[in-house]
């Protein structure tokens, strides 16, 4: 297995979050921006115009929030920003494609030559990145018998495509750069990300070579990965492959594979024998893009902190461990909720700390429970900091924190008023408890014998019992300290 | 002179079902024009640079708004074959 | 005097003092239409109700004291111009049926301007051919004498004005398409500069030569026309702003002190001499107005043909890539898989000379000859365009024939592709170089109409349509009519 040594590199084809298409005003549909979930998809062919379906005498009009957010990827893929960039034709037919040729670029892309570092275990690698550039979606091809059945409604949306060298070289490097990428993408509110919607897919292209050569083995395309999974678990396949056919002394012929999620193989596909002549030339109904260094300035302005950034910030100005930096920095709002609690937490005296251990804990556990986004939450950042601030205080116990913030969660209540409205303040008057607690020893004489035989344990059932009877309001700490006392003294 | 085998060649690219007798007609009708097209090679463009536009235009970028599209019906009326709102082609072997 | 033999000028005088009415007008065209279609065969559709309708409703609103630049004025569209609920054909088999669910935007100016659409003209398929032989339905035929051509690519619209069927139409210019059919039917024809006419809803040929231009039957019509079409269109992004003409100062019959050049390579054996008199004459008849006249070389003329022939086929080869039949169109039957779909659906629906086109432009473009074919052609392009530029440094507009013979028999040139690209090569130099260029009547030979080429730059249209007026009202050749019928 050491013999050889893996060449990975990474296509992607991420959907940007636009409102229209590239290169018409026709509505994105919903699924290509992640809000497929929620909504119903669109009838086939509705969003849908004389542009995106190829009719005669139809002519593109660029999205400017297109080419800017792909010049943000680039930015934030530390790319080369050409002073001219241009469109080119791509010429195939294909029944998806409507015009026969796809205009994308290939001459001048949006940005070039850049990087991006990943971290694998405790390693950081530079993969680079040779090409960004922006091109239209296809239509979507379905099969149904002995028909394809075509809806145009993705015909025409933005696609933004990432082009790595073949800088990977395991299963773990492409699973660390595909969700850096990810993440970034979605940081900057480019790209929802969401692959089982095809918003976001990957190819592969995998070779291998003896260890030690300098030049590369037969490429292998592996297309149609519609999973996180099948991405990795396709490449791990075709590595061992490849191995494998070197090692028997087998020939690896230079090809494209699709992979059979079932059956977990790749398959080579018979579509593609031979290379494409694509015919590239400049497209004529799009004049240049004259990129000067004020838009990029501008644009860079624009550009929000990118995770890697914020997570070496995390972990210098709130000393947050590596585990709880990854979870608060995984996406965007995740990230800005945390230090708008943070900041709130400076006023209130409440640590950074403790607001990480709520979020990640109990909120992370309501979100999932009601399948809700951080961005949806009911919740602003100042409440979640008053109710911890309510619990530093001692005016509520634990349990009964928990319990509000379930009920915040739910109704947007301030921690304040539900606590007053449900008569939720602890119970921590002395006499009170006191009073309580010989009640409870005298209802239970069998349990106080225990307790004096040695087993101390069953100090926490009579706890639990003064609980009951305060409706869980009861400080338990000073409840457990009260009937200690009595215990012991008795 | 183009061959029967280029003219085939560049009749698939263009997906163009050419009987053989518009194969050997059309090769010489385009080799003729080919070498007329030829005079070119006499030019010496070195310095000159391709024209990329007649025009002054750049940066012709329209806002992104969604504007109204075309009714399902009217995107489907002028096709041969429909089928549940899509548009229907023999299948196609992946 | 006829209605239908009105210039559009003529027509708005007399519809403003409500001599006429639209719909008498409209009818008259009509009319004129079933009397001599069945000779020139200049449309493919006419609808006789809808503009009737658009004449009643152009009468109304002038009785509500309403006016329009064209409002009731009867035009005719070439058939590769969209008009939203009527088939739109390009002269092709393979759109046949198509109806398309959106206008052109020329075609919603001239609605926005109050003129009633009669119908469709023929052209050559897809633009392609300089004699609308290739149309797939029929070929139309010159007015002036039936056995000839009526010239290409806007063959229809040009034998339409020409035979009074239309007070004006549209056609659309790539190489010479509006100005050389212009002259076999000694009519006007004028290619705008590129860019400042909308191309949205033309179904393209060659993108970056494409120009819809005015087909009119005198020099006041095209400029009321321009004016008409003149708009930056937001959905196509080559479309430019560009100044509205001031009609008051560009009518003006006066040439005083106007630079005139004479491209030395426009006379040379390629032109018969019965042309080159003729607008010889026609210099002469200028200069005794005024104009300075000088020779002037562009000396990459003879590169202008070749270039073209490998960069409209190039781009065409790309924008005839969607006629497939399977969103619109005719497809093929009983193919075995989606590839003999594609193949046999074109191969039915596509003509000789436009899948020749394609061939062509496909092979400029493939893997190895791009370089030699496709690049070299952009850079002649770029020598031929400083050309103009360097003449027009020195001149304010050039004068040539527009093409090299009178209009020639129908089938004389179309077995040779050759021979029928060459009568383009006056005209598609402008066309490369994108500026403007008009072609009015100057003479005849033989009773065939021959034309004159008036050249400026870029948005020079003004200066184009002076000079173009000022011959025209020192002469009289527009005002003759094709001897069609006896009554006229």
């Amino acid at each position: 297995m050491s013999d050889y040594e893996t060449v990975i590199g990474i296509e992607t084809h991420a959907q940007l979050c636009t409102a229209s298409k590239m290169f018409c005003r026709c509505q994105v549909p919903a699924s290509a921006v992640g809000g497929g979930d929620s909504q119903q998809p669109s009838p086939p062919n509705s969003l849908v115009c004389p542009v995106c379906l190829g009719m005669p005498g139809a002519l593109p009009v660029a999205n400017r929030q297109a080419v800017e957010q792909v010049l943000i990827a680039a930015l934030a893929l530390n790319c080369r920003i050409p002073e001219r960039s241009w469109f080119d034709r791509k010429n195939y037919h294909y029944p998806d494609l409507p015009k026969g040729y796809q205009i994308s670029q290939s001459q001048s892309p949006l940005g070039r030559n850049g990087w991006i570092d990943i971290q694998v275990d405790a390693t950081i690698k530079r993969i680079a990145i040779s090409d960004v550039h922006l091109e239209e979606d296809t239509g979507k091809l379905t099969h149904v018998g002995g028909s394809s059945l075509i809806d145009f409604n993705r015909s025409g949306v933005p696609l933004m495509e990432i082009v790595t060298a073949p800088d990977m070289s395991s299963v773990d490097e492409v699973r660390e750069y595909a969700l850096e990428l990810r993440r970034l993408l979605r940081y900057l509110g480019l790209c929802s990300g969401n692959m089982e919607q095809g918003a976001m897919r990957f190819e592969a292209n995998v070779s291998i070579r003896p260890q030690g050569s300098s030049t590369l083995g037969a490429r292998v395309e592996i297309k149609n990965l519609n999973s996180f999974r099948a991405l990795l678990r396709s490449v791990e396949y075709e590595i061992e492959r490849q191995q494998r056919a070197l090692q028997q002394g087998l020939p690896i012929d230079r090809e494209t594979r699709g992979w059979d999620e079932e059956k977990g193989v790749t398959y080579v596909q018979r579509s593609k024998e031979t290379a494409e002549d694509y015919r590239y030339f400049p497209e004529p109904d799009l004049p240049v893009l004259e990129i000067d260094t004020v838009w990029v300035e501008r644009l860079r302005q624009q550009m929000a902190e990118l995770p890697q950034q914020r997570r070496t910030r995390f972990a210098s100005q709130y000393g947050l461990s590596p585990y709880e930096i990854a979870l608060l920095t995984e996406d965007r709002d995740t990230a800005e909720y945390f230090e708008a609690a943070a900041n709130a937490g400076r006023e209130l005296d409440i640590s950074p700390k403790v607001a990480a251990n709520w979020i990640t804990g109990d909120l992370f556990g309501l979100l999932n429970a009601a399948h809700r986004d951080i961005g949806d939450v009911r919740i602003p950042p100042r409440q979640l900091v008053e109710l911890l601030a309510l619990l530093a205080e001692n005016a509520i116990n634990i349990p009964t924190a928990k319990h509000v913030l379930r009920v915040m969660f739910e109704t947007g209540q301030a921690p304040k008023e539900i606590v007053v409205a449900e008569g939720l303040g602890q119970i921590a008057d002395r006499d009170r408890l006191a009073s309580l607690a010989d009640s409870v020893l005298d209802a239970h004489p069998d349990i106080v014998a225990q307790y004096k035989g040695g087993k101390q344990t069953v100090l926490r059932f009579l706890v639990g019992q003064v609980m009951k009877a305060t409706q869980g309001r009861a400080d338990p700490q000073l409840a457990s300290q009260l009937l200690e006392e009595k215990l012991r003294s008795a | 002179m183009l061959t029967p085998e280029e003219v085939g060649h560049i009749a698939g690219l263009a997906r163009l079902g050419l009987s053989p007798e518009e194969i050997q007609t059309f090769g010489k009708q385009l080799s003729a024009i080919l070498d007329y097209a030829h005079t070119l090679a006499r030019l010496d463009t070195e310095q000159v640079a391709p024209t990329a536009t007649v025009l002054a235009l750049e940066n012709v970028l329209a806002p992104d708004r969604a504007e109204p599209s075309l009714s399902q019906e009217d995107a489907l009326a002028n096709s041969p074959q429909v089928q549940d709102g899509q548009f229907r082609v023999t299948a196609i072997m992946e | 005097m006829q209605l239908y033999s009105l210039t559009v000028q003529q027509a708005l005088d007399l519809l403003r003092r409500k001599e006429v009415s639209a719909l008498e007008l409209c009818e008259s065209i009509l009319d004129r239409i079933v009397a001599v279609d069945n000779s020139t065969k200049a449309f493919l559709t006419v609808t006789p109700e809808e503009a009737c309708d658009q004449a009643r409703a152009a009468d109304a609103a002038r009785a509500q004291g309403l006016d329009g630049a064209l409002l009731g004025i009867p035009i005719a569209l070439k058939d590769n111009i969209c008009r939203l609920g009527l088939p739109t054909t390009c002269g092709s088999r393979i759109l046949e049926s198509f109806i398309p669910p959106y206008d052109a935007t020329v075609v919603a100016l001239l609605r926005r301007a109050g003129a009633v659409l009669l119908g469709k003209t023929n052209l050559d398929e897809f633009a392609m051919g300089s004699s609308t032989e290739n149309s797939a339905f029929f070929s139309t035929r010159n007015p002036w004498n039936l056995d000839r051509v009526p010239g290409g690519s806007s063959g229809g619209s040009a034998a339409a004005v020409c035979a009074d069927e239309a007070l004006a139409a549209l056609g659309s210019d790539t190489g010479g398409s509006v100005r050389q059919p212009a002259a076999f039917c000694g009519v006007v024809g004028l290619k705008p500069t590129y860019g400042r006419v909308s191309r949205y809803g033309v179904a393209a040929f060659a993108s970056s030569l494409d120009q819809i231009g005015p087909i009119t039957k005198d020099v006041t019509d095209a400029a009321l026309l321009l004016n008409a079409l003149s708009e930056h269109d937001p959905h196509d992004s080559t479309s430019i702003e560009s100044p509205k003409l001031d009609l008051a100062q560009v009518l003006r019959p006066e040439v005083d002190g106007i630079r005139i050049g004479v491209p030395q390579e426009y006379f040379g054996a390629g032109a018969q001499p019965q042309v080159v008199a003729a607008v010889q004459e026609a210099i002469e008849t200028l200069v005794d107005m005024g104009a300075l006249v000088d020779t002037v070389s562009l000396p990459h003329t003879e590169y202008a043909l070749p270039a073209y022939y490998l960069l409209a086929p190039a781009e065409a080869s790309a924008n005839l890539a969607r006629y497939d039949g399977i969103r619109y169109g005719v497809r093929a039957d009983n193919t075995a898989d989606i590839w003999s779909t594609y193949c046999e659906s074109r191969q039915q629906g596509l003509g000789s000379e436009v899948k020749r086109r394609i061939m062509l432009g496909t092979y400029a473009l493939s893997a190895g000859y791009y370089d030699a074919y496709y690049l070299k052609a952009q850079r002649a392009r770029t020598l031929i365009k400083q050309d103009f530029d360097h003449a027009f440094e020195r001149f304010d507009v050039l004068l040539s024939p527009t093409a090299p013979t009178v209009a020639f028999g129908l089938g004389e040139k179309s077995q040779d592709p050759l021979q029928m690209y060459l009568s383009d090569v006056f005209t598609i130099p402008q066309s490369l170089a994108g500026i403007c260029a008009i072609s009015i009547p100057c003479g005849f030979d033989h009773a065939l109409p021959i034309g004159l080429q008036i050249s400026g730059p870029a948005l020079g249209e003004a200066t184009v349509l002076r000079v173009a007026y000022a011959y025209e009202q020192a002469t009289s050749w527009h005002l003759q009519k094709p001897p069609l019928d006896k009554e006229n």
